[in-house]
């Protein structure tokens, strides 16, 4: 009992994903700043801008329900907390049932929504048509991500997260071939993991220059922290479930090894995410519906076909 | 041909070359010759006409008479622009503009550079 | 999606560098009116230059702008000339050119940048930023000072330009060339940002004309205009440079003209080093500035600045009027701006390279019931109002 609540609230659980999520937006910024020329930030900024945040005064407009502003940032916090739960940071996951990869999928969702309720909650022009925004692009980019997802679910024919990423590796070295599907859904998971979590090019719903911080904007203090903190922590359960699903998970290592190769796989899809980020501009919500619905989702159609046809050659 | 991560060259370039950024107190970029710091004022040569002061655009030079050809200067640092129209007006050279151009501080009052000539010894 | 909303910009608001107003009328993304209100900016330096001679208003009026202070500049000193028929040397007019297209080349990439933070291209915005230090450094090695170069006195300028600082020259410029011309092939291959300026903001020929637009909005029009060629000041009769326009109306024709005239600038540089007459910088001019008026014309980074003055005599002049390319701009915006969408705003507010307070001569306030306060009163008495009665100290 003791060692389970420790293994949720420390290692591998809240603790671990809080210093990682703190290590990850450093990684992020820093790499942005290097292929930007910058120096970039310290070690430390990252949890010194949470400490900042949480030590300042939360104003609460007079025109919000202050109920609903400050319980959502929770939701938030909540959701992405637990479907760290299920992802395989070591051997096996904290929990694991049969399923867990929609249970992820859904909780991953959970962020988006409560962002652009707190849009609506907040009820100013800015934050308004950043709750718009931030729905808008939810259909673009959903789709195409839980389609993706399915692909390697497809090959394995389980929807647990860690049989997948456990089993994945010797059908990959069994059957060679099969990592064409594994790949075009990995591109696709990736790119809409960008759009997710509301990064360039898909920094729509926050866009800076045009509607200042968009469901933000009325946010200040602990509960722009909390929203700020569980935007980084769903950075790495996003990016662990890209690892867990289309990477392997921690092969080819095990035991304590296992957290090596976990870390090198995270870091290594974190570095694609900071390099997107870095090479394209901003673009606009119509174009990103476009792109979600003409690009996205018949590629990751592709690969369940992919993997549809080859399961029917028989090479299985 | 129109291509995403047009930029791509630039950036793996700057990943494998220092940042540009110049870390300022610690280092520091070469000054060029032509650049205008604090003014200095040299008592010894100058012959009280007042042409600083009426060209100054900022008005930022005071030039008081002490006693017959001596003559004490003061620049209000937080006003001047550095602009060097002083020196330039200068018909006897008096002033003159230095690189010195960490002025910076806390107190305002305390940008202000009095200076003051030597009585003259009567030969 | 018929209810409409207003979505105010400004003054304070993370697109604008400085303070004005807009407030536009939404249906869903789509802009149907705009209305911009300016004067949250106005620093009286028209009637400051006033009560200031001749050689001290060569600052004042510098100060206009940050970014083109050159410009305001060498638009006052050939008034001045002008009034006083004073003919400035050659090798000054050819000094004046190549700081002038320096400058040019300054503003033109601090626009590709503040373009490319516009539409969330930050790494766009620090690299051409980062050359653009380049050019800084050369116009801090030839005038001494990175911003408000204090060049130009009335006459000539202030200081020659020698042998090293030519070498120091030539070699920044070859640096420019390269970074400009790759950040040109950037501009035109990136599909991001081909995305958010290609069709949007799009400014037909006539009407370009009709609201009177400058400089490099209207050559992204197909507007031929140019006062560098068509009155030239200075040595630009001179050079042989060429003037870029492009026929595509929108943000991308003005982007194209923009990084066309950079490179452009560099030739010019180049040819005006290479031409440099040798002889005296400065021609003597008296202090007091005979009765008289004249016209200036400047093409300016932005676009024709043109500056009015009158002397009546004595040491200061009786009237400044400087009118900054970006007023004669933004008229053209609210044009632009309509049928486009919300994410179009910042873009092309920026595509103009608005520069408000260098616009701003006038501040309106309005009373609690929305009429503006008036009051009439003559020029005498305007003067005295607005003089600084008692001095600094």
């Amino acid at each position: 009992m003791v060692i389970e609540l420790a293994k949720i609230l420390v290692f591998p659980g809240l603790v671990f994903l809080f210093a990682y999520a703190m290590f990850a937006q450093w990684l992020d910024r820093k790499l942005y700043a290097r292929m930007q020329n910058r120096v970039g930030p310290r070690f430390i900024q990252p949890l010194a801008d949470i400490v900042k945040l949480f030590s300042k005064e939360t104003i609460i407009p007079k025109s919000v329900d202050p109920v609903l502003f400050r319980i959502l940032p929770y939701f938030a916090f909540a959701a992405v907390a637990t479907s760290f739960l299920f992802l395989p940071i070591m051997d096996s996951p904290i929990t694991s049932i049969d399923g867990d990869l929609v249970i992820v999928a859904y909780l991953l969702t959970i962020p988006t929504l409560v962002l652009s309720l707190s849009g609506w909650v907040s009820a100013t022009p800015y934050s308004i048509i950043g709750g718009i925004r931030c729905l808008s692009q939810l259909f673009s980019y959903e789709v195409p991500y839980f389609l993706s997802l399915l692909t390697p679910a497809l090959m394995l024919g389980t929807w647990n997260i860690n049989e997948i990423s456990k089993g994945l590796p010797g059908m990959i070295v069994a059957h060679p071939i099969y990592i064409l599907p594994v790949a075009v859904a990995f591109m696709v998971g990736i790119i809409a993991l960008q759009g997710k979590l509301e990064r360039k090019p898909f920094d729509i719903a926050d866009a800076e220059t045009e509607i200042v911080a968009g469901p933000f904007t009325e946010y200040s203090g602990r509960l722009f922290g909390i929203f700020r903190l569980s935007l980084d922590m769903e950075m790495i359960v996003g990016v662990s479930l890209l690892v867990a699903v289309f990477l392997g998970g921690v092969y080819p290592f095990s035991g304590a090894l296992a957290i090596v190769s976990y870390l090198v796989k995270t870091i290594f899809v974190l570095f694609i995410l900071a390099y997107i980020k870095t090479a394209v501009a901003r673009i606009k919500i119509n174009q990103m519906i476009d792109f979600g619905w003409m690009v996205l989702a018949p590629l990751s159609l592709l690969g369940i076909l992919l993997v549809v046809l080859l399961h029917m050659g028989g090479i299985l | 041909m129109m291509r995403p991560g047009a930029i791509w060259r630039e950036l793996v370039k700057n990943l494998l070359r220092k940042p540009v950024t110049v870390l300022y107190p610690a280092e520091r970029m070469a000054i060029p010759y032509a650049v205008r710091g604090k003014p200095v004022f040299e008592p010894s040569t100058c012959i009280g006409c007042m042409m600083c002061v009426r060209d100054c655009p900022s008005e930022a030079v005071k030039i008081e008479k002490l006693a017959e050809k001596t003559f004490a200067c003061t620049f209000y640092l937080d006003r001047c622009i550095y602009c060097g129209q002083c020196a330039e007006s200068c018909p006897r050279k008096s002033i003159t503009m230095t690189h010195d151009y960490e002025l910076a501080c806390i107190d305002k009052s305390v940008l202000k550079e009095y200076k003051k000539g030597a009585p003259q010894q009567p030969k | 999606m018929s209810e409409r909303m207003i979505l105010p910009i400004g003054p304070q608001h993370p697109l604008l560098k400085e303070p004005t107003h807009f407030k536009f009328t939404l249906e869903g993304e789509k802009i149907v009116d705009a209305d911009i209100r300016l004067g949250y900016n106005h620093r009286g330096i028209e009637k400051a230059c006033e009560e200031r001679t001749y050689l001290q208003d060569l600052y004042m009026v510098e100060r206009i702008c940050g970014i083109c202070s050159f410009v305001h500049s060498t638009n006052f000193a050939q008034a001045t000339e002008d009034i006083l028929k004073v003919e400035i040397p050659q090798r000054a007019k050819y000094l004046r050119v190549i700081v002038g297209e320096l400058e040019r080349i300054h503003s033109h990439l601090l626009w590709l940048g503040v373009a490319g933070h516009e539409i969330g291209f930050d790494t766009l915005f620090m690299l051409s930023w980062r050359d653009r230090e380049i050019v800084q450094d050369l116009l801090e090695i030839i005038t001494g000072n990175r911003v408000n170069y204090s060049f130009n006195t009335i006459g000539g300028v202030r200081k020659d330009l020698s042998k090293e600082e030519i070498d120091q020259t030539i070699k920044g410029l070859k640096v420019l060339e390269e970074q400009t011309k790759y950040f040109a092939d950037v501009a035109t291959k990136e599909t991001t940002f081909i995305g958010r300026v290609a069709g949007v903001g799009y400014l037909p020929k006539e009407v370009a004309l009709s609201h009177c637009a400058v400089g490099p909005t209207a050559r992204g029009s197909g507007v031929d205009i140019d006062v560098r060629r068509d009155l030239p000041y200075a040595a630009y009769g001179e050079i042989p440079f060429n003037v870029i326009t492009s026929d595509r109306g929108d943000v991308l024709g003005r982007t194209i003209v923009r990084v066309g005239e950079t490179l452009e600038a560099i030739n010019i540089v180049r040819y005006a080093i290479e031409h440099l007459p040798s002889g005296p910088i400065t021609a003597k001019v008296p202090r007091k500035v005979q009765p008289g008026e004249a016209f200036s014309r400047y093409e300016a980074p932005r676009g024709e600045a043109v500056l009015y003055a009158r002397a009546n005599g004595t040491e200061k002049p009786d009237r400044i009027k400087v009118r900054a390319p970006t007023l004669a701009n933004l008229a053209s915006v609210r044009h632009t701006l309509l049928n486009q969408t919300v994410a179009d705003i910042p873009i092309i507010v920026a595509a103009i390279d608005p520069c408000l307070s260098c616009t701003d001569r006038t501040s309106v306030i309005l009373k609690q019931d929305g009429s503006p306060k008036t009051e009439e009163i003559d020029w005498a008495e305007l003067r005295k109002r607005s003089l600084i009665s008692k001095p600094l100290k």
